[in-house]
């Protein structure tokens, strides 16, 4: 019998594996390419603009020079008030994370000893605020805090004296810790939730009581959600200019006014441009510490 | 609330020796569902004690009632004499091997074994030198330094075992540990598993739903089912001796013959025959014989039987290589019947007219409870 001539046997060269994942690589590429060209188009190449900007020279009337490339605007950063500017930026940022961390792990540990459904209410609650216009909800807090508003009348009524609050950083922080908590809770739930009941029943077994068991098994299990709520905090707390703006006054500049002015008032699209690189790479660096600790971590 | 007291029966519960668990009226309810309901059940210092049933009939729960992990709603328990039930498991002298490990994923093997010593506020030095110990003894040496997603399952199940065995506790809780290995290192296990017991003189509870494991591993086994305890006894003693259709069906093979009590030592069967069966039961209770496959013997039918017999004929023969099993359909029903396959041994054609019959020592009467 000549079975093997009638019937060809297929074999799976490695030149037809190579061939296969190359069309498999190509195909997933495609699938890609909207989010990928909407990246390069809306933010890659603004940002390299940008980047060319912080190169380039401001002439006199307040235009750009796209020539004369010289680094006379990062000099600039080294400028008192620009330190103080950046220094006063992130030191406000770190308060806003560390305060959104203190109040969002609890409750994000509350809700995932809930039942499903409790859960879903809860979760729901978190991402309501997000319904209402962020500006309206900044004045709806200048508002709150002015002199002689509700907070103001409430601490005299009991005895406290008026607040006085608006206009100050404490304010912003309030502001930017009320805005940006849903994303710390978020991440820390999704990381609590994920640890495996069983592992805080071992700790138990293994005669850790509640505080050892939480410092030593589920803290260092949540941490990338710590992280990650962290990032997502710290980078927009950084960059923030609409809650300074409205709940800060003029007082104390933070990075994102300090740039807005740059391109506006003061007309310095240079040194507005290399602020904007430094933000980038601050948020980057923040962003990587993430991923790095994240790669740790389980 | 209604705590039952029910005097202790073990066969050596006049020497006074302290039960290492003693369960009085243990119930566990949850919203509407009963998991555990009254148990009563003794543990002796020292034994491999399996608590067997199918998935859903308490035996876990029972398990992560002696750990802390749950709390009886009803009922008393002891450990060592001392009653423990409100107690949170890190107040208790017992660990767990978990079902799925439950290893810390952020530590490497030995902080893992050192936890529960580390918890206790054990010196670091002392610490790690009695986790090295454990490690070794379950044959692990030189992996101290692994995480447990570096590890196969049935290294992960060693660590699991050195990190509960490194406290010394009193008793040591298994539940399902060799249910996610494969059928070799199971069974490599179940060897290493009795030898450490017998080894270290600690009382192992052990839960499964495999009961060849039970049969093979314990001491003494507890066959549970709905929440209810049904049997305890050793593996002889439940294998040989089932007193309700649940534990003869669910131990092994067995046909059971429904039938009614006639007198102590007359069980008449379903389409009326009555064979010889001891039984304590009343007059006109309702039983069943359970006659196990391997134990009823096939004749030709008008041969003599020495014992009981009933009468049917061959259906289908399944062949086990080392065995036969014959259907044989009977009036009201079918029974099974195994031939070990050893020279000599009559075959018969489906169709064949026989005669099933048996030792009367060689069945069991059983009820619905």
């Amino acid at each position: 019998m000549t079975a093997v001539e009638e019937h060809p046997v297929v074999e799976a060269t490695p030149e037809f594996e190579a061939l296969a994942a190359r069309q498999e690589r190509r195909r997933g590429a495609l699938y890609a390419l909207p989010a990928y060209l909407y990246l390069v188009v809306f933010f890659a190449i603004p940002f390299l603009i940008v980047v060319v900007y912080s190169f380039a020279t401001r002439t006199r009337t307040g235009g750009v020079e796209l020539g004369g490339w010289n680094l006379d605007s990062y000099q600039r950063l080294g400028e008192e008030i620009v330190r103080d500017v950046l220094v006063r930026s992130v030191v406000l940022a770190i308060v806003t994370t560390l305060i959104c961390l203190v109040i969002a792990y609890p409750f994000a540990y509350f809700i995932t000893t809930r039942s499903p459904a409790v859960r879903n209410v809860m979760l729901a609650l978190v991402m309501i605020p997000f319904w209402t216009n962020f500006l309206v909800r900044n004045y709806a807090w200048r508002l709150i805090l002015a002199n002689e508003g509700p907070l103001s009348n409430t601490t005299d009524a009991v005895g406290l004296g008026p607040t006085e609050i608006l206009f100050t950083q404490s304010a912003v922080v309030l502001g930017m810790v009320y805005a940006f908590l849903p994303f710390m809770v978020l991440p820390l739930y999704a990381s609590i939730e994920r640890i495996d009941t069983s592992l805080i029943e071992a700790s138990r077994d293994l005669y850790g009581n509640a505080r050892q068991t939480f410092t030593s098994v589920i803290f260092p299990l949540s941490l990338p959600g710590v992280v990650a709520g962290s990032i997502l905090v710290f980078v927009p707390s950084a960059g923030a200019y609409v809650t300074p703006a409205i709940l800060g006054g003029n007082k104390n500049v933070l990075l994102g006014s300090y740039i807005v002015d740059q391109f506006g008032n003061a007309r310095n699209f240079p040194f507005g441009a290399s602020l904007s690189v430094v933000l980038m790479v601050l948020m980057l660096t923040a962003t990587l510490a993430y991923f790095r600790s994240g790669g740790r971590n389980l | 609330m209604d705590v039952r007291v029910v005097a202790q029966t073990s066969e050596w519960g006049d020497e006074l020796m302290t039960a290492a668990v003693e369960l009085t009226g243990i119930t566990k309810r949850f919203g509407d569902v009963t998991a555990v309901d009254h148990v009563d059940l003794v543990i002796e210092d020292g034994e491999f004690f399996a608590m067997l049933g199918p998935s859903g009939c308490g035996k876990t729960t029972t398990l992560r009632m002696i750990a802390g992990l749950e709390f009886p709603t009803e009922g008393s328990l002891k450990i060592f004499g001392d009653e423990v039930g409100t107690l949170p498991p890190n107040k208790r002298p017992v660990n767990t091997v978990f079902q799925n490990y439950a290893l810390f994923p952020h530590m490497n093997v030995l902080d893992n074994v050192a936890f529960g010593l580390r918890m206790r506020k054990v010196s670091k030095s002392e610490a790690r030198a009695r986790a090295a110990e454990a490690i070794g003894l379950v044959q692990l040496a030189g992996l101290e330094n692994r995480k447990p997603s570096q590890m196969s399952g049935g290294q992960q199940q060693r660590v699991a075992l050195a990190r509960a065995l490194v406290n010394e506790p009193k008793v040591l809780l298994l539940d399902e540990p060799l249910g996610a290995l494969d059928l070799k290192l199971r069974q490599e296990m179940q060897g290493e598993l009795k030898a450490l017991q017998s080894e270290l003189g600690v009382s192992f509870v052990f839960v499964t739903h495999d009961q060849e494991e039970a049969l093979t591993m314990s001491d003494r086994i507890a066959v549970m089912h709905d929440g209810k305890l049904l049997q305890v006894g050793t593996p002889e003693e439940i294998y040989e001796r089932p007193t309700s259709r649940f534990v003869a069906d669910f131990i092994g093979q067995t046909n059971l013959l429904e039938g009614t009590v006639e007198d102590a030592s007359t069980i008449c069967l379903a389409n009326g025959a009555r064979v010889a069966a001891s039984s304590d039961h009343g007059v006109g209770a309702k039983v069943a014989l359970s006659l196990r496959p391997e134990r009823a013997q096939l004749g030709a039918r008008g041969s003599a039987p020495s014992g009981p017999s009933v009468d049917g004929v061959v259906g289908r023969m399944t062949y086990l290589g080392n065995a036969r099993v014959y259907t044989v359909k009977l009036d009201w029903m079918e029974v099974e019947v195994r031939e070990e396959n050893r020279p000599g041994v009559e075959l018969h054609a489906p169709g064949t007219e026989v005669t099933v019959s048996w030792d009367p020592q060689a069945i069991s009467v059983v009820t619905d409870s």
